[in-house]
This record gives structure tokens, sequence and C-alpha cells, in this order.
């Protein structure tokens, strides 16, 4: 390990990828005990300068300086050895293995591991810090906030003392969410130096001293927290004003469009993912589901598509029991399905634009007649819907693979919504999304809405789901822990649903 | 008299079946660090046929059984290298290039026995070491302690795989590549080095597990003398759930099976012969569909490792 770290310096820092100028002239500078925030969109390239400090990649031109003396950093090893620590927005652990050999991974020169001697060290750095893990515990068996702390405890047993955070409340729940920042002003305090990447204004706003904003690859601003505010940072990110995208007109919902009574479906584990969920979407109303991802989020949108069987319970779509419908009988019978994972589920990604966007009527007219492709009805259909929803792509021909998340996204809108469902069911359609991007997903899902489309919204994002929602439903552990009107739902009252507290948060509403 | 014959009957199969079982252990025990590193090796039969040809050829020529199991293990250790450069510096699909291991394997040592031997020719293989007292006690004494020196070694590499595996740092570093690479690559340890390193000392292994075929055992060398057990010390990984434990118990199943099937052909015991013979892959196959879980696999079994790239 070598001298603590008291000050570093990013100076001209420019990265280039084939085709794409990911970091240009970008500086950066962050002293003992300071929270450094850095914002921006997707594609900013705040990742790539991360990489940078850590040793992934190499700049194409720029230099880091650790109080004052240029290095270069060749290796996350590298990296590490020079009192650095990063906190992956995937985490960075083996499930398999114990909380004490995740932290000692790549450490040990001797020939026979020492868990004893290891384990004293990690209880004496979560003792500093307040940090509750017990070390013998495999991974797999914790939850995800406690996951992020054995990656935190992991930089800190080497010896960091500037810690990197990607993106570190993205999978957390709101009190979990304050825990961490409860815990990175703790370690700051400490004379530990803190890089938080981000694109959560507020989370930026509470535990940062300062923030360096970076658009398309550059510094477009560097303030200090206390001298800003939300909407200006907001601004400085996009380039342009933000308003954020709120439901409007009367909340006048018709007739139920989809119903679950009382449904059971076993996870992929064999346990019971749902257990006893019932649910009402009605015509022209965004029904939010709420709740940390894996409570049976991914079960239910299945069990609806059709792509999981029930093993109890019933489902009634636009008037019919779907619940034996196979997938092809469901769509007909009028859902709309944007899945989870939408690179390989909601498109094929080495098929065209155009494939992909006729994927659900291929077969049938005006697309196929007597078994053939209708090129040039699918052609000028495929160019208008590239048209109408911006999706940017050089041509219809583009494998839908290469596209950003973001117009990958807007495809499976597009197929989804043009194909005029009853229903519509969107698992974290924003997940990874950037704000503009965000943005338009919200204002489709809002128009869907105003047609009349029933609309079931699975998020974890709850200013999402405060935003858009009608209704929000938090699941818990495969069940249903309360369906609150929006007006009544805040940030608290959710989180401790979502932590299955329901007593609590009926008390304390 | 005739219990008197099934007690000796039970006593030669028990020791055949230990001594048959040497050959799975040595080769399944590679595969599984091989698999845990998150390769797999489909090669490991054409690199026991090489193992098989280099072993009988250099005791012929050296004269001493010894060197033919050190050159034995230098040509698997080349064949294990074969493999990982193939599949982890190039990240060939690891089926494919498996196949063409085996196949090279098996070509290349039928053509050397051919050009250089070509007959049946008999070597002086290893001769059976009586472990003193211990090879006295009745029944377990010939069944357990009265074994060449290859049948010891593949026994005593179980606990060895264990200890190696669970409590080292080399072993940790295994586990945590097989498992979840990205993770062990951002703390410095190198993925390929230490799948190369697997590799190395599967072929090793599964090279002196066919050495065991020519001097061990047979004390000569005929075409295709593997049997594909090689592939069936593959399956044996799988039955054994990548711990070497279960690895023993699959090999132990498979050829107290194996051995009981050939005395009846020998002694003539009043069982159905056609059933005797597929008695051992009747077995294995029941076991594997039974204890098949895809849970305990290294999670990146069969997955070239690239940097920045996400499972």
């Amino acid at each position: 390990m070598g001298e603590k770290i008291e000050h570093l310096e990013m100076r001209g820092i420019t990265k280039r990828f084939p085709g794409v100028l990911s970091n240009n002239k970008v500086n950066i500078q962050l002293k003992t005990g300071e929270v450094l925030a850095i914002l921006g969109e997707n594609g900013a390239g705040k990742t790539t300068l991360m990489n940078i400090l850590y040793g992934l990649y190499q700049p194409d031109a720029g230099k880091i300086l650790l109080n004052g003396k240029s290095v270069r950093i060749n290796s996350p090893s590298e990296a590490i050895e020079l009192g650095i620590g990063m906190v992956h927005q995937h985490f960075m652990l083996v499930p398999t293995l114990t909380v004490c050999e995740n932290v000692i991974l790549g450490l040990s020169k001797n020939f026979f591991m020492d868990l004893k001697t290891a384990a004293k060290r990690i209880k004496e750095i979560t003792d500093t810090y307040g940090l509750a893990i017990n070390p013998d515990a495999y991974v797999w068996q914790l939850s995800v906030g406690e996951q992020q702390r054995v990656e935190i405890v992991k930089a800190l047993y080497r010896g960091a003392n500037l810690l990197i955070l990607d993106e570190p409340t993205a999978v957390l729940t709101p009190q979990e969410a304050n825990d961490l920042i409860q815990l990175l002003k703790n370690m700051s305090e400490k004379g530990n130096s803190i890089i938080l990447i981000s694109h959560k204004l507020n989370e930026v706003m509470a535990v940062s001293d300062r923030v360096t904003v970076l658009r398309d690859g550059e510094v477009c601003a560097d303030v200090n927290t206390r001298e800003t505010s939300q909407e200006e940072l907001a601004r400085l990110m996009v380039g342009r004003d933000m308003a954020p995208c709120r439901r409007e007109g009367a909340f006048s919902p018709g007739k139920p469009v989809l119903e679950l009574q009382d449904v059971f479906a076993r996870g992929d584990k064999g346990t019971d993912a749902l257990a006893g969920v019932s649910l009402r979407i009605r015509e022209g109303e965004i029904l939010g589901i709420a709740g940390v991802s894996g409570n049976g989020q991914k079960e239910l949108a299945e069990v609806i598509a059709g792509l999981r069987k029930t093993s109890r319970g019933k489902i009634v779509l636009n008037g019919k029991e779907s619940t034996q419908m196979s997938p092809s009988r469901i769509i007909e019978q009028g859902l709309g399905y944007i899945p989870e994972d939408r690179i390989h589920v909601g498109t094929i990604p080495s098929f065209s634009i155009w494939e992909n966007l006729i994927l659900k009527d291929h077969h049938q007219p005006p697309f196929t007649k007597h078994f053939l492709l209708q090129n040039r009805t699918i052609m000028s259909h495929s160019s208008s819907q590239v048209e109408k929803y911006g999706i940017k792509t050089p041509t219809l021909e583009t494998p839908t693979g290469r596209l950003s998340g973001g117009n990958i996204q807007r495809v499976v809108l597009a197929r989804e919504i043009t194909r005029k469902p009853v229903a519509l069911v969107a698992a974290y359609p924003t997940r990874g999304l950037d704000i503009g991007a965000t943005e338009y997903l919200h204002s489709k899902l809002l128009e869907a809405r105003s047609n009349g489309i029933g609309v079931l919204l699975i998020s974890e994002d709850l200013e999402e789901l405060t935003n858009v929602c009608d209704r929000i439903a938090v699941l818990y552990e495969g069940r249903i822990m309360k369906v609150i009107p929006v007006e009544e739902a805040d940030e608290r009252i959710l989180g401790l649903l979502m932590a299955g507290i329901a007593e609590e948060a009926q008390v304390q509403a | 008299m005739d219990g008197v014959m099934s007690a000796d009957i039970i006593v030669i199969i028990l020791a055949t079946g230990i001594r048959l079982a040497t050959p799975f252990l040595l080769a399944a025990l590679g595969e599984m660090f091989v698999q845990r590193s998150g390769v797999y090796n489909l090669g490991v039969e054409g690199i026991m046929m090489m193992g098989a040809f280099a072993g009988f050829y250099a005791t012929l020529q050296l004269g001493t059984p010894l060197l033919g199991i050190a050159i034995s293990l230098a040509i698997g250790a080349l064949m294990g290298l074969i493999m990982a450069v193939v599949s982890v510096t190039f990240k060939a699909e690891q089926g494919i290039s498996g196949i063409g291991l085996y196949m090279f394997g098996w070509g290349l040592s039928g053509l050397l026995f051919r050009l250089y031997v070509g007959g049946v020719t008999s070597i002086d293989g290893l001769k059976p070491i009586a472990i003193p007292l211990l090879s006295n006690i009745p029944i377990i004494g010939p069944v357990l302690f009265n074994h060449n020196g290859l049948v010891y070694t593949a026994f005593l590499l179980v606990p060895l795989s264990g200890l190696i595996l669970y409590k080292t740092s080399w072993g940790l570093n295994v586990r945590a590549v097989g498992n979840k690479p990205e993770a062990a690559d951002t703390l410095g340890v190198s993925v390929v080095r230490i799948r190369y390193e697997c590799l190395i000392l599967g072929g090793m292994l599964a090279a002196l597990a066919g050495a065991f075929l020519t001097i061990g055992q047979a004390n000569m060398y005929a075409d295709n003398i593997t049997a594909g057990r090689g592939f069936i010390a593959i399956a044996l990984v799988y039955f054994g759930r990548w711990s070497p434990w279960g690895i023993l118990l699959g090999s132990l199943l498979f050829s107290m099976a194996d051995s009981f099937q050939s005395m009846v052909q020998v002694l003539g015991i009043n069982f159905p012969y056609e059933l005797a013979v597929i008695l051992p892959y009747l077995v294995t196959i029941i076991a594997l569909a039974i204890s098949y879980g895809r849970v305990w696999a290294p999670a990146a079994l069969g997955k070239p490792f690239q940097r920045g790239t996400r499972g």
C-alpha cells in the first residue's frame, strides 16, 4: 500500500473508442475527506473516466496525479496498491464464496489461506464504521444492501482511502440508500475520499461536497453542492430545461382489463415466488408495482404474459380467463409486454430493426400474404415507426443489438403500443436509461393511459412510480403488502412496505 | 465350500474394483480442477490415449516405469497447454476444441504406435507394493493395501484435492475464477493464468490415468485402450458435483459394477452376461439422471472470459 491519498487530480483526460469520443480533456480534483459526485447521463463518460482511474482503461491523453505526483495505473491491482478502491454497479462478488473468502481473494500470498486472521481484521473494519456483516456467511445468502457493504469492506481491507462508487443506490431500498449515505458521510469524516458516480440528483445533493457534471464526454460544470440546486444540476446534465413527466387529467378508470386472483407461481429455485397475488387493473389507469427486485416482480410479469405457469389462482385478461392460455393466445387477447430484459427478451439482438418491429405480427396480414413477407408494406410500416418513435438508427437493416439501450426500448415500445393492447405490462422499462429517454418513455406510458390502456408498471424507482402511477401496490416476498392511491404514497411509507413492515407503515401513516 | 468360494470372489471383485477406479479418479479429479476454473475439456480421452502410449513407449525404451510416468506427465501437460491456448487465449468454443483434442490424441497415439511399435509388445510395468502389516489384515488387506503406487496415488489425491480446493489460496482463486471471473479479475487474480494452470494440471492427471492403463494394468499398449474412460471421467465430475468426495463415490460405483461384470464373465457366475456388461454404464446413466443438478455447476463453466463484457 502506498502513502495516503491527500489529493487526486485527473488532468486533460481524453479517451477515444471507435467512433466515440468518450472523454474529452476532462479535469477532476479531489482532496482528502471530500465527497465528489460525478453527475451525467448515460454515455456522458462517467464510467469510462472511473475505469481509467481504476486502471481498467488507459487514457489516450492526459495524466493522473496523486499527491502532486504523476502516476500510471495499468491495472486494477495497481490502483488497489495506490489506495484506490472501487465498488462496481454490478457487484464483483463471487456468490458461492463466503464474505471472508471474497474479501481476501487475490490477496493471500501464502499457500494456505488464513481465514481466522482475515475474519479478525474484517471485524475491526466493520466495527470502525458500524457495518454489520458476518464474515462466514455465503454471499448468495446476503441481501443486496449487505453485499454492497461487503464490497466496501473489501476495498477498505485492501487499504483503500479513495473509494469510487458507481451508481451505488440503484439497487437499494430507500432505507438502505439512506443507510449508505450515512455510511459515506461517516467514512469521509474519518479521512477517506469518495467519488460517487450518479445520475440521481437527490442523492448527489444529500451526500456530496462538490459536483462535477459531465455531458458528452466533457466537463460542463464543477460546482460546490451547497451553492447549487437540483434544478440547476438537471439543466447542466441534460443541457436544457427539464420538466418531469406527471400524469394529468382526471383519474377516471373504466372496466377492469386485467385481473389476478390469488395467483401462486414458483420461481426458478422452485419456491413460491408469487404467494397469493390479487390485483385489478382498469382501463385508463397505471398501476405501479413497487418493491425491491427479486420479490416476485419478474415472475409476476411472466405469469401474466403466459411465460411462466401459475400453480394456483386465476388470471382474467380482457374478460376472458387467460390462466392456461399460450403466450401467443395472450398476445391475441390484447396484452402488450415490455420485458425486463429488453435486449434478449424484448428483441432478438441480431435481427434488424424492421424484423423486430413486426416480430409479433409478421405471420398475418398486412405483413404476410400467401406465406410471403410483404416487403414493401413492412418497410413503409417500419420507417414510419422509426420516425414516429424517434428511433436513432443508421438504417432499418441495422441489427437491433447495436442500438443504445434507449433506442432498443423505443423499438420495443413502438411494437407493443402500435398493436393497440388493452393491457400493457412494463417491467423496469426505464432501468438503465438516461433522463431524456426516461422522460420519453413516461410520456408514452401516460399517452397509453389516456388512450384507455390499462398499464401495469413494475419499477424500483419510487420517484417514477409516484410521478406516473394512479395507484401503487407494494410487492414483498411474493405478496402484495398493500395497494395505495398515489396521493397517499410517500417515500417513507413505500420504503417500509418494501422492507416488509406493514403494521408500522399503517400506524405511522 | 460354496460359501468360501463366494467370500474369495467378493475379495477379488472388491480389489479389482479399487484398482479399476484408479484411471477414473485421476482423470476426473484433473477435470474437476479444469471445470472449477470455468473450462470444460472434452479432450480428456485423447490426452489419456497419448499418456497411455507415451508411458508405454518410454517404459519399453528406457526400461523403467517411473520414467514412463514422468514422460507421460510431460505429454499430458503439453496437451493441456494446447487446450489452454485454443480455448483460453483464442477463446474457441470449448466443446468443439475439446473434441478436436480428443481426435488429435486418438489419431496421433495410434499412428505413433503403428510407426514405432506395430504389434503386441509387453513391458515390465509397475509392481504391487504390499503395505507392511496393513496388507496382512484379512479381506481389507488384499482389497485395499496390495496395489501398485498409482492406485495409492489416485486415492490419496482425493483428500489432497479437497485440501487444495478449499484451504489454499490457489484453490480459492480457482473457485472464484470458475464462478465469477470478472470479480477475480478486478482483484488482480489472473483468470487466464489460473485457467492455464488448471488445464495443464488436468492434462497431467489425464495422461497419468492413461499411463496407469498401460504401465499399471495391462503392461502393453493396444488401440483404443482407454475405451471411453475419459468421457466417463467427465460424466463422473458432473455426478460428483465438482467435489473430490463425490467423484470418489462415483468412481467406486462405476468401477465396482465394472469389476462385478468382468467377474461374471470370467468365472461364469449365474447372471445374464449381456446384462452384466451394460451394468456399469447403466449405473452411471441412472446415477447421473438422479443426481444431475445445474445448481452445483461453476457458474462460468464453458464461458470464455473477456475483460469488459458482462455475462
